[in-house]
């Protein structure tokens, strides 16, 4: 395809999203429904054109058409086909590409299974979702253009920088995106709801099941780079505390909190206030992410992009739209009624809770990762906020958040009864204690970390447990009845439930990796072994493999334990010959939810090359865990309230039913 | 068995006091264990300065290589914790602290996540004062009058069905 096309597709596409913008919402304030339906086609003709830029700019890559100036940076004709296509969004112009070819789609989403919205609302929604594109548009067309030719055409590209070719990087992006602009659509139904100055359950109802599939995709794509560092950057961490990595955190602890303040908003009527200014929060942080990452203005591990222009027109966009939705939020807030009241102690306190901490949290990675830069723009001192406070700031403010969590469900709506509910957790309590002391004499004393983590973790899943078998009424009621019940229960509680044993879980890996970790340096040579966490590995052979684009020197160990062969580990030092970039390809073999992590490092003199190895106890419940939060998510989003959504199919678009006509709540909360 | 599983715990806790990390090589590790513990204590609280947001004892970079030398060469020379870190500050600037120091404008980075907390809390609290107020609502529904409420919802509710 013509890179041509793709160019002009970008151009149409900037024609349709101001239409978007200006239709849609004139129709909703003249009150004609003829332009307001306008909204609905010109998302789906915006995400046609979008699409269609996207299509071109991936196969000038498959193509490896060198005339494109993108593709000669970041491509090369040796490259395998997966990372010529997947290259297209692993470098700054492509993934801003992706980006808006995300929005596109979630505004065609919204137009297409938004047909039960009132149609005011969802005119104002897509044309928040317009101007957003817009503005994405702009900075694409006038900063970052993927199309630009590049005469004469180079014979050969320059080749993706060689640790983006992989796997994980390939999907790491996308899911994240997938999150950061999936909070789009919850903003631009917080913006719709302030511009039309009314706010209501129902509202939250639509809301929340585009907060949970970012969520879920956020958390997914976090997960994902995660475990992308943990095995491709050969130290064997997974998480770093690196800016980018934080930039996408913030985003998460806002949409974890957003989906909770969402349900007491559906059910009770409340902390409407409160939703909107997190549904803005939420994306917010997502464009600051964005800004974060593509300004270059952060020189991390991740950070491709260092062009000040494009930093200066990501900070208009990043005022336009905090500033702009906070003004309207701060004008029109005051004015959206107040609903249910609530005792401190009930499932709304313990949401709101919930919130209070994760805002503070969001709040602690957000000043660690600003300090330093405003620090420096103000007097020119330079100073490095790392690991050790976010460690201690967030991990402070966490604790309280897991340790609740499992006491919020059994807590009743509007006043709730803590010691009824703690009485109910006695198993778990007595099951973490059990746990603790496990962990305790495993470790034969010593520091409490991995005891008293490990007693919270399972506390958590076994709290999680509970909640289900007690909304069941097993214990009070007939075995029959409390089945009966199970099965009538909706399966948004299965979901939610199910993402918090998902923290007890990941919890779990991370208390035992960080506690139990074994490690070892050192030199070896053909045939020499070493140990490591009770493992025996011998260096069988060092051979060369030669690869499409890479040439790697592996080394073969041969695993053993007690003198029981345990299979092999294969781990190379690969150069890729294009950029003549060394990378390390870190062997893993997964023992049970534990891993062997060998990493080959240089040849040290006398013939033995330098090998680190890790013994990582329970590391993949990490990302288990994170897939299970994820799992809970989509469990949630498929509950057959938030499927067929309980605004009947709009024959009269503007009925809305109360907060309390909910068909599928069967089960009353207790 | 016991015994074995005993032994096995307490080396598995011997080797995370050696602690995790990573791009440390063969010839750096000093002889005395103790020593070399806490020099990898110290690397982890210390930034590479040529890296991204790495610590010396994550990089694979010569001067994070350089900086672990010299972090041994003070360790092995005797210098305390405290004095060996004072002396790269003195060398390097707070840029080489990961742990930012608490003094001057630093409180600010340290104390604003708990001050959200705080501002936060004392927000929810006036907030709930001024609507229980609002709201009239003090006394807690008699056990009657909550049946005559359900009573009437019931009712409520079935007119609701009928539309």
């Amino acid at each position: 395809m013509n890179p041509e096309i793709g160019h002009y597709a970008l151009v149409l596409s900037l024609a349709v999203a101001i239409l978007m913008t200006v239709i849609p919402i004139w129709g909703a304030r003249s009150g004609d429904e003829a332009l307001m339906r306008v909204g609905s086609t010109l998302a789906l003709v915006l995400a046609g054109f979008v699409s269609l830029a996207f299509a071109a700019l991936v196969s000038a890559y498959v193509q490896s058409d060198f005339s494109v100036l993108n593709v000669v940076e970041n491509s090369h004709s040796a490259k395998p086909l997966l990372y010529r296509i997947t290259g297209t969004w692993g470098n700054h112009e492509g993934s801003m590409l992706l980006w808006v070819l995300v929005l596109a789609v979630f505004g065609a989403l919204v137009a297409l299974f938004g047909t039960n919205l009132p149609a005011r609302l969802k005119a104002n929604v897509l044309g928040v979702q317009g101007s957003i594109a817009v503005a994405f548009l702009l900075f694409i067309l006038l900063t970052s253009n993927p199309f630009t030719r590049v005469v004469p055409p180079p014979a050969e590209g320059n080749d993706l920088n060689p640790i983006l070719q992989d796997i994980g990087l390939a999907i790491h992006p996308p899911l994240l995106y997938l999150g950061y602009v999936g909070f789009s659509i919850t903003f631009a139904f917080a913006v719709a709801a302030l511009i039309e100055g009314r706010i209501d359950a129902a509202w939250a109802r639509w809301v929340r099941p585009w907060a949970l599939a970012a969520w879920g995709f956020l958390t997914l794509g976090i997960a994902m780079g995660s475990y992308w560092a943990y095995y491709e950057l050969g130290w064997g961490g997974w998480w770093f505390w690196d800016p980018v990595e934080n930039a996408s955190l913030m985003p998460w602890f806002a949409g974890t909190a957003l989906i909770h303040s969402a349900v007491v908003m559906e059910k009770r009527d409340a902390l409407k206030v409160w939703t909107v200014l997190l549904a803005i929060l939420a994306f917010s942080l997502s464009l600051l992410g964005t800004f974060l990452v593509r300004s270059g203005v952060l020189t991390s591990v991740h950070a491709f992009a260092t062009d000040p222009s494009r930093g200066v027109f990501i900070l208009g966009i990043l005022i336009f739209f905090i500033g702009g939705s906070l003004a309207l939020y701060a004008l029109r807030a005051p004015t959206l009624r107040q609903g249910g009241i609530f005792a401190p102690v009930s499932r709304e306190g313990a949401l709101v809770l919930n919130n209070l901490l994760l805002t503070a949290a969001a709040a602690a990675v957000l000043v660690g990762t600003l300090y330093p830069l405003a620090l420096e723009a103000f007097n020119g001192e330079k100073i490095t906020v790392g690991p050790p406070y976010f460690n201690l700031t967030v991990g402070a403010l966490m604790l309280p958040v897991v340790f609740a969590m499992p006491f919020g469900p059994l807590l009743a709506w509007k006043r709730g009864d803590l010691a009824g509910a703690a009485q109910r957790m006695m198993a778990a309590f007595g099951l973490a204690i059990v746990a603790g002391a496990l962990a305790l004499w495993a470790q034969g004393g010593g520091p409490l970390l991995a005891p008293f983590g490990m007693g919270l973790a399972v506390f958590v899943v076994i709290g999680a447990a509970v909640e289900i078998v007690e909304r069941a009424g097993f214990g009070r009621l007939p075995a029959a009845t409390a089945f009966a019940r199970l099965r009538g229960l909706p399966r948004s509680a299965f979901g939610g439930a199910l993402a918090h044993a998902g923290i007890g879980v990941c919890l779990f890996g991370i208390i035992a990796e960080t506690s139990w970790n074994a490690e070892r340096i050192t030199g070896v040579k053909v045939g020499g072994s070493f140990e490591v966490g009770g493992y025996e590995l011998t260096l069988d052979r060092l051979e060369p493999r030669n690869g499409p684009n890479y040439r790697d020197l592996v080394g073969v160990f041969s695993v053993r334990k007690g003198g029981v062969d345990a299979g092999t580990i294969e781990s190379a030092k690969r150069l890729f010959t294009a950029r003549n970039m060394p990378t390390t390809e870190a062997g893993i073999r997964t023992i049970g939810f534990s891993q062997l992590y060998v990493s080959v490092g240089d040849e040290l003199p006398g013939g033995a090359v330098g090998v680190r190895a890790y013994w990582k106890p329970f590391v993949t419940l990490i990302w288990i865990g994170a897939l299970i939060m994820a799992l809970g998510g989509v469990l949630s989003l498929s509950d057959r309230r938030l499927r067929v959504g309980a605004p009947k199919p709009a024959k009269k678009p503007k009925a809305r039913p109360g907060p309390d006509a909910d068909p599928a709540a069967p089960v009353p909360a207790e | 068995m016991t015994r074995l599983c005993r032994l096995a715990g307490a080396a598995l806790l011997l080797a995370a006091l050696a602690a995790p990390a990573h791009a440390v090589q063969p010839d750096e590790v000093l002889p005395d264990a103790a020593q070399e513990a806490r020099a990898r204590e110290l690397s982890k609280e210390l930034r590479c300065m040529v890296c991204q947001n790495q610590s010396i004892d994550d990089s694979n970079a010569p001067l994070a290589r350089d900086l672990r030398l010299l972090v041994r060469e003070r360790i092995a020379a005797g210098d305390s914790d405290r004095q060996v870190m004072d002396y790269l500050v003195s060398r390097y600037g707070e840029f080489v602290l990961l742990r930012p120091s608490w003094h001057g404008a630093n409180a600010i980075l340290w104390l604003a996540p708990f001050a959200v907390l705080l501002v936060g809390g004392a927000g929810l609290v006036i907030a709930y004062r001024r609507r229980t107020v609002l709201a009239g609502a003090t006394a807690p529904l008699s056990p009657e009058e909550e049946e005559k409420l359900r009573r009437a919802l019931g009712e409520g509710a079935a007119d609701v069905t009928k539309l």
